[in-house]
């Protein structure tokens, strides 16, 4: 095995788990603010995807593409937001995923309804298509390079946004205690309406810039939808710090299982059965690694609600 | 003198840099009410949490029937037979008054995973239970749903439970809390029958009811017990007085 | 009588009558109809006891639906093929006979309810839900990435497995069987729920602190809630998968645990008989929707959101009028 692909693998761990965080921060923001699991959030990714690749096809422009898709997600956040999901902060979790869970039903089904079943495509502008030296003379997709920063960009915004900001310091107010917030005369309800649209613009754009790595259809939502809540559940619930540590944790661990496990296995056992008996555990690890860092902390990494 | 059924032994406890509990010493001796008085904020709450076994002491130890029970969890020392009441009523809302009787029965029992018969009609649940109703006087209520019951009565439901398993010791967490004075006057009559079948720790606010039940009173400050003795002795201490009675009397 | 046992017998027996209506009119693609619904329905009866009686929010139970289906398959699969399933340490053959493949199905599930709700229980609230649900996808990954047992396309049996004294083959036999599992696997339920088993169950749900006062540990009453709840969807996979000839990583998907939640939450939760009315409506709404229109699933939507935000005790609740009465 060599270096050089080892660090690809890594690299592409790193790329997939900037891509999970940004997908699970919003999830774990709307947690611990608003107290609300939203199984829709998925969703929200999926129209980041279709709106990007649909700008993409009207107007052959990547940038626009993008902001196309922080737009509708955070629209279509916005909209669910006031339609149905502020009714449901009271209620209790069974509620809440029952309704989330409807809404997925809706907007898979009205995506299907709208685009068709067929897959769309987001190509990779060409600029951002080929390959990069990086120092050593390892040469990796320049796309997926960005993908990282930009991902890595946007945790550290987020982080500014919630240790410096007046809005961070209603979310954190908001963490603690509604009537605080209320009392301090800050309008609650839009600023629920205003994070709702931040974690839905986040996942938006995670869905964009995935879009253009594997195809853009129905249901692509929810696979990464579980991902995220095994990074919440790894970080701890609300916490932003735990879902960036939890989704690195996530990317890399489910990378290079994938890399690594089948050649293990191969140290003791013949090709075809190492490959099979390698990549079905690889499918298992993450999991594994959620379980046991449940066992160790029942709370996450970072979690501290009980 | 007789070895004390429930004993609290140099307990400290610590969250961050508050001493909620401060080398408490105190016990609970056979047929007396030993009550723990102090404001609010004096570490009452967390105090009664570590002798439940909800809450871990940091240092101390605690004893309970001669056996060593820090380690302890809440379901073990209610299994020996320590017999609490909650500050606010903890009880199946949703379920009928025999139902949450009943439930003190199978925990006593030790029946909680028995599948076939059905709880109500086993003879011997039923009858525990329906003695415990008797007992505080809930007998006509049985179908009624805990949560129909006036404060009051749930009050008295909270004891029955305790009552159903047969307990060595009683812990009431403010049984009169929010009990008017009738209430509060059927309350202390209750507690004093009790008295008999097993001694009772008990906190509470109500001072008319501490003074004319207790035997011993121990008075809890800033997480330290600064005074215990006898309702007499209570009346006249000067520190008492100034720390707790000044602000109620 | 109360209104509820009256509505509950009217169910069991519109169950019985609806298919012998479909036999007689000569119909049996609705007696499959009807076979769905109930197999469905005993998973929903499976998961209203870890959810209406313990509180228990899974939204995992694909996983033992799952389980109980490639039980069935990987049993069936080496019997069709006269391939032995274990030559080491000890002879174990497939098999055709369905009462001993529900028997494995059941035992394979209650295991791994009990290894996934040992992990689970240790956390509440949306911990609990992001949980079962992941160990669910993790079967789900699993049963796609492992090809002896045909890996993503699923596992195709070619025969129905066969009952002692009955033709299997025969939709209306084949009903007759899940009908009579459906009212053995209720008659669980009720039993459960009257039991101190339930009664405990039912109090750690809305004071967990009271039941520990009486010396009763909430967790293993819930982890035996889930394991016998799990116990019973299993046994409803095995079937599904006998229903189909087929299994496949879907059972083990999100959307199935989803489903099956549906289906008890449609119905009415904690009631007795609201998984079988939940299941009946669904595919009743499968059916009559997906004929209208293709993307049915945007009604199924419209009308759970409903039933959440406005209707919230379900069929049961609302025909048979009283309060809801969990457990």
């Amino acid at each position: 095995m060599s270096l050089t692909l080892l660090v690809e693998q890594i690299l592409n761990g790193m790329q997939f788990g900037v891509t999970l965080f940004l997908t699970a921060s919003g999830l774990t923001l709307v947690f611990g603010v608003m107290g609300l699991i939203n199984l829709a959030h998925g969703s929200l990714f999926m129209v980041g995807a279709f709106a990007a690749a649909a700008t993409a096809a009207a107007t052959g422009s990547f940038l626009l593409a993008l902001a196309a898709s922080i737009a509708a997600a955070a629209a279509a956040g916005a909209i669910i937001e006031v339609g149905v999901i502020r009714r449901l902060y009271a209620r209790d979790h069974l509620d809440q995923v029952l309704a989330t869970f409807a809404l997925i039903l809706i907007f898979s089904e009205g995506t299907r309804w709208l685009f068709g079943s067929f897959p769309l495509y987001l190509s990779i502008p060409d600029a951002l298509a080929g390959p990069v030296t990086l120092p050593g003379g390892i040469r990796y997709p320049l796309y997926r390079l960005m993908t990282i920063g930009v991902g890595l960009v946007i945790a550290l915004g987020l982080y500014l946004l919630i240790t410096r900001t007046r809005l961070g310091i209603r979310i954190r107010a908001g963490e603690a205690d509604r009537e605080i917030v209320a009392a301090l005369g800050v309008d609650i309800s839009r600023l629920y309406t205003v994070v709702f649209a931040l974690g839905a613009a986040l996942a938006g754009l995670a869905g964009a810039l995935v879009g253009a790595i594997q195809s853009v259809q129905v249901g692509m939502g929810e696979p990464v939808l579980i991902l995220a809540f095994v990074v919440i559940v790894i970080g701890g619930i609300g916490s932003i710090r735990g879902s960036l540590v939890g989704a690195i944790l996530v990317g890399l661990t489910d990378t290079l299982g994938r890399f690594l496990l089948p050649g293990f296995f191969r140290l003791f056992m013949d090709n075809s059965a190492a490959t099979s008996v390698g990549s079905a555990l690889a499918s298992m690890l993450i999991y594994v690694l959620m379980a046991t860092i449940l066992i160790w902390r029942p709370t996450g990494l970072y979690g501290a609600r009980a | 003198m007789a070895e004390p059924v429930l004993a609290v032994e140099g307990v400290c406890k610590s969250f961050g840099m508050v001493r909620a509990s401060d080398n408490v010493t105190l016990d609970l001796r056979p047929g007396e009410i030993h009550a723990l008085i102090g404001p609010n904020g004096a570490g009452k709450s967390t105090l009664i949490e570590q002798i439940c076994g909800g809450l871990e002491p940091d240092a101390g130890r605690i004893t309970f029937l001669g056996r060593d029970v820090t380690g302890l969890g809440t379901v073990q020392r209610a299994r020996m037979g320590l017999a609490r009441t909650f500050q606010i009523s903890a009880l199946a809302m949703e379920d009928t008054v025999i139902e949450n009787v009943l439930l003190g029965a199978v925990g006593a029992a030790g029946g909680a995973f028995r599948f076939l018969r059905s709880a109500l009609r086993d003879r011997a649940f039923r009858a525990r239970a329906e003695a415990a109703l008797e007992q505080v006087g809930l007998a006509e209520e049985r179908w009624m749903r805990a949560g129909d019951l006036s404060h009051g009565q749930r009050r008295a439901l909270e004891v029955a439970v305790a009552l159903t398993l047969s307990p060595r010791a009683f812990l009431m967490d403010e049984p009169m809390a929010g009990l008017g004075a009738s209430g509060s006057q059927r309350m202390t009559g209750l507690l004093r029958e009790l008295k008999a079948q097993a001694p009772i720790l008990l906190i509470e606010h109500d001072m008319d009811a501490v003074f004319s039940l207790a035997d011993r009173v121990s008075v809890l400050v800033q997480g330290r017990v600064i005074f215990t003795g006898s309702v007499a002795e209570i009346r006249a201490h000067p520190e008492v007085r100034r720390a707790y009675l000044g602000e109620d009397a | 009588m109360s209104r509820e046992a009256v509505l509950n017998l009217i169910l069991a027996a519109g169950f019985l009558v609806f298919p012998l209506w479909a036999w007689m009119a000569e119909e049996p693609f609705l007696i499959t109809l009807a076979t769905r619904a109930a197999i469905f329905a005993i998973a929903g009866v499976g998961l209203n006891i870890a959810l209406g009686y313990g509180g228990l929010v899974s939204l995992g139970h694909a996983a033992f639906f799952g389980i109980g289906g490639y039980a069935m398959g990987i049993l069936a699969s080496h019997a069709q093929t006269y391939t032995p399933l274990l030559e080491w340490p000890f002879l174990v053959e497939g098999t055709k006979s369905m009462p001993v493949i529900w028997i494995v199905a059941m035992l394979a599930s209650a295991l791994a309810a009990l290894a996934i709700g040992a992990l689970s229980l240790r956390t509440s609230g949306a911990y609990f839900i992001m949980i079962t649900l992941a160990f669910a996808q993790m079967l789900y990954y699993f049963a796609i990435s492992w090809p002896a047992y045909g890996g993503e396309d699923g596992l195709p049996i070619y025969v129905r497995n066969g009952f002692p004294g009955l033709n299997t083959l025969d939709p209306i036999q084949f009903f007759a069987l899940v009908y009579a599992l459906m009212l053995a696997t209720i008659a669980v339920a009720a039993l459960v729920r009257r039991a101190p088993f339930g009664l405990a169950l039912n109090a750690a749900r809305q004071a967990p602190e009271r039941v520990r006062a009486v010396g009763i540990s909430p967790y293993r009453l819930r982890l035996a809630a889930f394991a016998i709840s799990g116990t019973i969807t299993g046994l409803a996979g095995a079937l599904f998968a006998d229903l189909n000839r087929f299994v496949s990583p879907a059972m083990f998907s999100w959307q199935t645990s989803g489903e099956i939640m549906v289906f008890v939450i449609l119905g009415g939760t904690a009631r007795l008989f609201g998984p079988v009315a939940g299941a009946a409506l669904f595919i009743a709404l499968e059916h009559l929707l997906g004929g209208v229109s293709d993307y049915w699933h945007v009604f199924l939507g419209a009308l759970l959101l409903l039933v959440v935000l406005f209707g919230r005790n379900g069929v049961v609740g609302i025909l048979a009028g009283q309060e809801a009465r969990r457990g």
